[in-house]
């Protein structure tokens, strides 16, 4: 039987102080549950009609020894009554569930913000393997901030009492109490979680589902009858004034794997994924494992090379062939990326880019593998590569890799990163019946053939798949003759068959939308280019410049290569040019080399987001400054 | 019912492509693709329904010369690309070439999972126990002390031994065979075909240019009686010019030894009985090493099982039957979703 929450009384519309936006961060030992207590918080506020943007950060540890500071996971969300676009530069809110979870996120929370801590874990030990010299509630380290001190442990404890589960178990609901607490302070529906904690262990664990409820709604009375600190109101965050439709929650990694099914279905043929687990790709072969009613075919390879192999196995006998990875896995792909440009068959490469080089940072952002991505290959080997830059973005991008993949006769790849795999935004749910077919007709007998007769107008080639009888064919990884297919050595044959693979991938750029201008005028002083991920962070750093009445533009590229062919043009009506990017400054060399403009890098590479206020020091730094 | 009968019967030649064959003459290769095309011809297999996938190497030239669809891919990689066809579409009928060192150096891994997966397709690895493409370099399947320019003062790491290495792999079909036999030979092809998994053949072959000979010691006609053991299920593991020679388990150190049938007390009840259903026989057999032991050649294991391109299939047969698809709409409004009302 459903619990239904019974309506308490919330402390009245008159009472709450209504803000327009707020930036909360969980924070906590690896083992408390911060990510989902965020998730959590995250899927509430998207109910409760506010826009939103969220930003996980874990440690690459499953479970470092608790108490330390390089166990710390912690979950952001920026909830607002308008419409933004990143996770928030500075929490007002940190709940911080144990020292060195103070420790890590202190030195984010600006002065005045509130602290939330769980007295009950700083203990003396706690408090020294964080790296404290002394109890930080008692030295004066917290005099600026708003603290509400709560022994949260304790308070769990009592609200489970009774329930009949351990002890271990009792403590393990405290991140529950934090989370009803945090939904009474900003006025939350609990009922999602309710409703999500009888999902998840109702039949399997009652007492377990009981007692999370009891720690749930505990947190929220506490709220309610406590006396909290002064300066602690209850607030309440209106409506996102947003697009009327249908909405949901998304992670970019949600909206990779329906994207690459619906550019399948859009093609007509089936999807297979192959794929060797590595973070933060993995998430990925786990959504589409559990699509496969809808024409998809998951394989776990044995490594990275495997992986997407079996891929181009299968884009060889009809499929299209998708296969994901993050840097260090997409560079052992690499030459079988080229067989399937050699051979000319249709893969999709997502690439989910994190901190590197090698292992690097693996549970942390970048945007380093552009390089790889454009340049990464041995011989005359470009490919067409798109970039998405927000979770809901994720969905087209992949559609759109996919018809490129097939429509062309090429591997794609499909840049992603960390950030947008894993963070959640809301989404207005798009109608797939405005997405364009774009249906393959394979080969079939009785007409000249033979597989390296190419489309005049795409210069891809025929595809023709095992089974058809009458077109059996041989291809490979040897360069073939222009004119008939078969294998060939002849020098002015290797020069047009490079010359024409090349121009094949180039053509894209008539294939493509012309770039426009995300936010401000066409021509003025300072355009701000990105790409990626760092969207939101750029556009909303660039409106509020307008805003404040400065001369600036952003622009947002898709299409990393081929790129678009009005690019240089624009690029050309700007005095500056601003490039602000995740790694050491990478697509600030492909502009440069192929529009000769002296862009200016702002590079980042700490593992985290850009902050909009940074960029707008920036911006308003460089329209300041003499070039 | 109508049965329909094929109006020409396919002829060996029918499944030669029209590409000029560019093997070294008098290599081992062109006894094996005459071989595989006169099988396919008896079995009268659909070419637009075979596939050949190969990695690179001498071996991995193999699809070019015949008339099915083929896929010449990179080296060692040919188990991977094949398990993507196969799932992709598992009507059809593959076959993957691999040379030694395609096979056990730098394909190793890939033919390990291939092999424990039980993916439906016949792997045939021709092993002549030497670098050929590269100008003849040593493999991982030469024998310890093998000079070659790249070990000039000859090879110092042991071979690995290709029918126990899928036996570990956890094959579930081993044969062994070789490129001149063109008796033999056939009839492993016909028998990996019609086993439903991964079927391992080795076949012994001779790079005419870089490894002369390495096998003739047990190969050649007048050796072959008395340093090959046919081995055969259900028959009694006997061989010899006068078939009086067998092999015997003693039981005391788990091995096998070679006895005369009439020496020593020898009787033919002390001659073990082939069971390709057993795994530890068939590591013993495939262990068996010339001189001190003929070579055993036929089909050491056979013992079928759930192949995974049928398990995976089944797994996605299940997921229909419990959870329908929805258009895609649907899918996109699965679990939570709101509505924000105009105005």
């Amino acid at each position: 039987m459903a619990t239904k929450l019974v309506d308490t009384p919330s402390g009245g519309e008159s009472q709450r102080e209504s803000v327009d936006s707020v930036v909360i961060r969980f924070a906590g030992d690896s083992g408390d549950g911060m990510q989902l207590t965020g998730t959590q918080f995250t899927q509430s506020t998207a109910l409760m009609g506010n826009d939103l943007a969220t930003f996980p950060d874990f440690p690459a540890e499953i479970r470092a020894p608790v108490g330390t500071t390089y166990g710390v996971s912690a979950f952001q969300i920026n909830f607002a009554s308008y419409d933004i676009m990143t996770p928030g530069d500075a929490p007002d809110v940190l709940v911080a569930m144990n020292p060195a979870a103070l420790k890590v996120h202190l030195r984010d929370v600006p002065k005045g913000g509130t602290i939330v801590l769980n007295t009950d874990a700083f203990t003396n030990r706690n408090i020294a393997k964080a790296g404290f010299e002394a109890n930080p509630l008692e030295d004066g380290t917290l005099d600026n901030y708003v603290t509400v001190e709560i022994d949260i442990q304790k308070m769990t404890l009592a609200s489970v009492a009774g329930i009949g589960v351990t002890n271990k178990e009792a403590v393990r609901c405290k991140n529950m109490w934090a989370l009803g607490l945090m939904c009474w302070m900003y006025d939350r529906d609990r009922q999602p979680t309710v409703d999500w904690i009888e999902q998840r262990f109702g039949k399997r664990a009652p007492e377990i589902a009981k007692a999370n409820i009891a720690a749930l709604n505990a947190g929220h009375a506490y709220g309610e009858t406590a006396e909290l600190p002064s300066g602690i109101p209850a607030y309440i965050v209106p409506k996102a004034d947003v697009q009327p439709g249908v909405y949901r929650a998304v992670t970019g990694t949600e909206a990779v794997a329906w994207g690459l099914v619906t550019g399948a279905h859009k093609a007509g043929i089936p999807l297979f994924f192959g794929s060797y687990p590595i973070t933060p790709a993995s998430a990925l072969l786990h959504n589409l494992s559990n699509l496969k009613q809808y024409g998809v075919t998951t394989f776990q390879a044995e490594d990275e090379i495997a992986a997407v192999c079996s891929a181009i196995g299968a884009s060889f006998a009809g499929s299209i062939g998708v296969t994901s990875s993050s840097g260090p896995g997409v560079a052992l792909k690499t030459e079988g990326i080229t067989l399937a440009f050699a051979a000319e068959l249709p893969l999709v490469i997502v690439n989910s880019q994190r901190g590197g080089p090698s292992t690097g940072l693996p549970t942390k952002t970048e945007q380093s593998d552009l390089y790889q991505a454009v340049y990464g290959r041995n011989a005359d080997s470009p490919l067409p590569v798109v970039a998405s830059c927000t979770a809901g973005d994720c969905f087209f991008a992949a559609i759109e890799a996919v018809r490129l993949a097939v429509t062309y006769m090429t591997p794609v790849i499909l840049l992603t990163d960390g950030y947008l795999a894993n963070a959640a935004e809301p989404w207005e749910i798009p109608d797939v019946d405005d997405v364009a077919d774009f249906k393959i007709d394979f080969a079939a007998g009785s007409e000249e053939f033979h597989p390296f007769l190419r489309d005049e107008k795409t210069l891809a080639r025929n595809w023709a798949v095992p089974g058809t009888p009458g077109l059996m064919h041989r291809i490979g990884g040897i360069e073939k003759s222009y004119d008939t297919g078969h294998i060939s050595y002849d020098p002015e044959n290797h020069h047009r068959m490079t010359k024409v693979r090349a121009a094949k991938v180039d053509g894209i750029a008539d294939d493509i939308p012309l770039q426009e201008v995300a936010a401000g005028p066409s021509t003025g002083k300072l355009a701000v280019i990105g790409w990626g991920s760092t969207f939101g962070a750029i556009n909303q750093a660039v409106e509020r410049s307008l805003a404040a009445g400065l001369d600036v533009a952003h622009i947002h590229i898709r299409h990393i290569w081929p790129l678009p062919r009005n690019l240089g043009e624009l690029l050309a009506g700007y005095d500056r040019i601003l490039v602000p990017e995740m790694n050491n400054g990478q697509l600030i060399t492909v502009l440069r080399d192929r529009f000769l403009v002296p862009a200016e890098g702002l590079n980042q590479i700490s593992g985290l987001p850009f902050k909009v206020s940074d960029l707008e020091a920036a911006i308003r730094e460089r329209l300041e400054s003499q070039p | 019912m109508n049965v329909q009968t094929p109006v020409e019967q396919l002829k060996p030649a029918d499944y030669a492509s029209d590409q000029e064959v560019r093997w070294c003459p008098g290599c081992g290769d062109y006894a094996i693709v005459k071989s595989v095309q006169r099988t396919m011809a008896e079995l009268q297999l659909a070419p637009e329904n075979s596939v050949f996938i190969s990695g690179i190497g001498c071996a991995a030239r193999f699809p070019y010369y015949m008339a099915t669809y083929g896929f010449h891919t990179i080296h060692g990689r040919a188990p991977a690309i094949a398990t993507g066809t196969k799932l992709a579409n598992p009507e059809l009928d593959i076959w993957v070439v691999m040379g030694d060192g395609d096979c056990l150096s730098i394909g190793g891994n890939h033919t390990l999972h291939a092999l424990r997966r039980n993916v439906d397709i016949q792997m045939l690895l021709f092993n002549n126990e030497i670098y050929g493409l590269t100008k003849g370099q040593y493999s991982p399947t030469s024998r310890l002390g093998t000079r070659s320019p790249s070990t000039p003062q000859g090879s110092i790491d042991a071979p690995v031994n290709a029918t126990v290495f899928a036996l570990g792999a956890g094959a579930r079909f081993v044969a062994r065979s070789v490129d001149t036999n063109q008796k033999h030979l056939p009839v492993m092809l016909k028998r990996a075909h019609a086993h439903r998994g991964a079927s391992f053949v080795e076949i012994i072959q001779n790079c005419i240019v870089y490894n002369d000979g390495a096998f003739s010691g047990w190969t050649d006609k007048a050796a072959a009686a008395d340093s090959q053991i046919q081995v055969e299920h259900g028959k009694k593991l006997v061989f010899g010019k006068d078939g009086d020679k067998g092999l015997r388990l003693d039981p005391a150190t788990l091995s096998l030894e070679v006895v005369t049938i009439g020496e020593n007390g020898i009787g033919e009840d002390d001659i073990l009985v082939h069971d390709e259903t057993n795994r530890l026989l068939a590591n013993l057999l495939g262990s068996m090493e010339h001189p001190e032991f003929p070579v055993a050649i036929g089909v050491l294991y056979c013992d079928p099982a759930e192949t995974y391109d049928a398990a995976v299939h089944r797994q996605i047969g299940e997921t229909l039957e419990k959870t329908p698809p929805t258009d895609l709409n649907t899918m996109l409004r699965r679990g939570r979703t709101w509505t924000v009302a105009p105005g």
